[in-house]
């Protein structure tokens, strides 16, 4: 960000120089809580991102897979083979591998509906603090319409009005729907957010400064409105991830999500739903331990950096 | 005053008619209704003559003006998937997801009020703590994992309880209940249980935030110093004030009891609008998507302006204020 070209470094850098500030980073250290939860965080995206490299088998690979070898229980129990540590599916797929792979599935859908959410949502509430009276209260109401509903109740209705239009849609289609059916649903809080900031940034005089030697409204929302804005967006996103993996995972285990040619979290627990009447406890619970696991640390991340950043909770 | 209630009304009339129009554009673009419904082998006659009878051939106002007519009648066609009229589903799935919503709900209260309340008395003691750490699960834990879980432990391990359907029900005209016989009951439990979890959560850290701020008070201070009972303390005076937003979120909340119900009716293959909700999205069957639209949007709207007509009701500063404009 080019810093330097703002009017106002000493405010545009309080939300980075927070990260990085003495302060935060003695937090981090004496808060065991944000410790362990940024060690199970950070293992979960290694073995997420690098899943084709660490996973012991492909489960996609269809060659590879021996209906003998399926239904195994994961190694420590009778019948277990090392071979498959946590076990193996109805189709003898390796569940460790399917889990690194489904988690990649997860967290990239979660990681970009957030990022279209906060495109859409500091877009918005930018235009709303900044231009005010119609589009404002227009913007605002809009936000009173969406919040009054759950947010998995629009996500579902976005993703059948998707599929309806593209009953055929090919796999890149379909995660573009689910992608767009999250990001709708999230971008309000954002909204919200910036909107209350560029509120109390427009009068300041950084800005009315800019408009005097006739900066253009746009380049001032862009260049000097939005660095300042930006801070309580951070620690929304981190905990908006949680929660779009979560409503990831929920439409995926309704069927309604991910195409079945790429499992995430939530297929695997929807495939080993159906098995876990004959006994087969481990093909849905390492899953959802996963997917339990991986938004409470998250949450708890973006807990510690709300009260963090915040000073007047510290 | 008057203003305040119309200007909520106009908002809920637009929202309903957006959510409406949003519904007719599924109804008529997505899909050809006239290849739906005569089939690839029909002649050109048979498809203008249907296209006649279903007013396809008239200008869009007056589509859209007939089919919101309809739809305020509750007549949203015949279902692509069953072959059944949609109302008629509807009516017929509508007792389960609401038993199922209103019981949850109860048990939200009945175990959240006494569990917030005890939280807050106990604050900073070890039980008090581990509760709160509690409902950290029971909001970042996914409702459907919840609903695996009790199924594993309380259906398959144990076999104490069924995990699948609804039981038993009794049957009154249109109405079926499942909370009349024993079957129905034990059937009830752990899908009510996991959908009320999340209220249950929600409840308890509201009630406990409530109860903290009141007992700052002075009123609270006053009532001590007069020598009253803590049970009378507590419950006579603290807890009475505490109780005018819960019952507000929890109205509120009654629309998300019935809105979360599609994931529960999901893993227990609840026979709720939920359930046929879900199977209507997976195969693309637009009456059904459409009237459930609908439907639960006005369940949203009706509770969200009675809450906001309610809070009028209660608090005289929003009186002034609206005389002020």
């Amino acid at each position: 960000m080019a810093v330097d070209a703002n009017p106002n470094p000493a405010a545009s850098v309080t939300a980075l120089r927070g990260f990085f500030d003495g302060d935060v980073w003695h937090s981090f250290r004496s808060s065991p809580v944000a410790i362990a939860a940024a060690v199970i965080a950070l293992i979960f995206f290694v073995c997420a991102l690098f899943a084709d490299v660490i996973a012991p088998h492909n489960p996609f690979d269809l060659a590879t897979l021996e209906l003998m070898d399926s239904l195994k229980p994961p190694a420590w129990i009778d019948g277990g083979e090392p071979k498959y540590l946590l076990g193996t599916d109805g189709q003898g797929r390796d569940i460790l591998s399917a889990l690194m792979y489904g988690a990649r599935i997860s967290l990239l859908v979660g990681v970009a509906s957030v990022l279209l959410s906060i495109v859409i949502g500091v877009g918005l509430g930018l235009l709303a603090g900044f231009v005010g009276g119609r589009t404002d209260a227009f913007i605002m109401r809009l936000c009173d319409v969406m919040l009054s509903f759950p947010s998995i109740l629009v996500a579902l209705m976005i993703s059948g009005v998707g599929r309806s239009l593209f009953p055929n849609a090919p796999d890149a289609l379909a995660f573009v729907v689910l992608v767009l059916a999250i990001a709708l649903t999230g971008w309000v809080q954002y909204a919200r957010t910036v909107r209350g900031s560029t509120l109390v940034e427009r009068n300041k005089e950084y800005v009315q400064a800019a408009r005097v030697i006739g900066v253009g409204p746009l380049r001032i929302m862009w260049r000097h409105v939005l660095p300042n804005v930006m801070g309580p967006v951070l620690v929304l996103a981190t905990i908006q991830i949680a929660s779009a993996i979560i409503t990831e995972a929920t439409l995926s285990f309704l069927g309604v999500g991910v195409p079945v040619t790429s499992p995430s979290l939530g297929t695997l627990i929807r495939n080993g739903n159906d098995t876990l009447f004959s006994g087969e406890w481990w093909i849905t619970a390492w899953p959802s331990l996963t997917l339990v696991l991986i938004t409470l640390s998250v949450n708890l991340l973006g807990d510690w950096l709300r009260d963090a950043l915040n000073p007047r909770l510290r | 005053m008057l203003v305040f209630i119309l200007r909520r009304l106009v908002q809920a009339v637009v929202v309903m008619l957006s959510v409406a129009f949003i519904a007719f554009m599924l109804f008529q673009y997505v899909g050809d209704p006239v290849n739906n419904l005569l089939g690839q082998d029909a002649t050109e006659a048979q498809r203008i003559a249907l296209r006649k009878d279903l007013g396809l051939d008239q200008p869009f106002p007056v589509q859209f003006a007939r089919f919101a007519a309809n739809a305020v009648q509750g007549e949203f066609g015949i279902s692509l998937r069953q072959g059944r009229k949609v109302s008629a589903l509807i009516v017929e799935r509508f007792p389960a997801t609401l038993e199922l919503a209103l019981v949850a709900g109860l048990i939200a209260l009945l175990l959240g009020i006494p569990l917030g309340v005890y939280a807050a008395l106990r604050r900073g003691k070890a039980s008090a703590q581990l509760l709160m750490a509690g409902t950290l699960f029971g909001v970042s834990l996914p409702n459907f994992v919840i609903g695996i879980v009790l199924i594993w432990m309380f259906a398959v391990e144990l076999k104490w309880l069924p995990s699948f359907g609804r039981g038993d029900v009794v049957s009154f005209g249109a109405w079926t209940s499942g909370l009349l016989t024993r079957d129905g009951l034990l059937h009830l439990v752990l899908p009510a249980i996991t959908l009320s979890a999340f209220q249950l959560t929600l409840i308890m850290r509201l009630v406990r935030a409530e109860m903290l701020e009141v007992l700052r008070t002075d009123y609270i201070r006053f009532a001590r110093a007069r020598g009253l009972t803590d049970r009378s303390v507590y419950f006579g005076h603290a807890l009475k004030n505490t109780l005018v937003p819960v019952i507000t979120i929890t109205g509120l909340q009654l629309g998300s009891l019935i809105a979360f119900a599609i994931i529960t009716e999901q893993v227990f293959q609840w026979p709720g609008m939920g359930l046929l909700f879900i199977q209507a999205v997976q195969f693309a069957d637009i009456p059904v998507m459409a009237a459930y639209l609908c439907l639960i949007s006005l369940i949203f709207v009706v509770i969200n302006l009675g809450v906001d007509l309610l809070y009028f009701a209660v608090d005289p500063r929003l009186r002034v204020e609206g005389k002020a404009h």
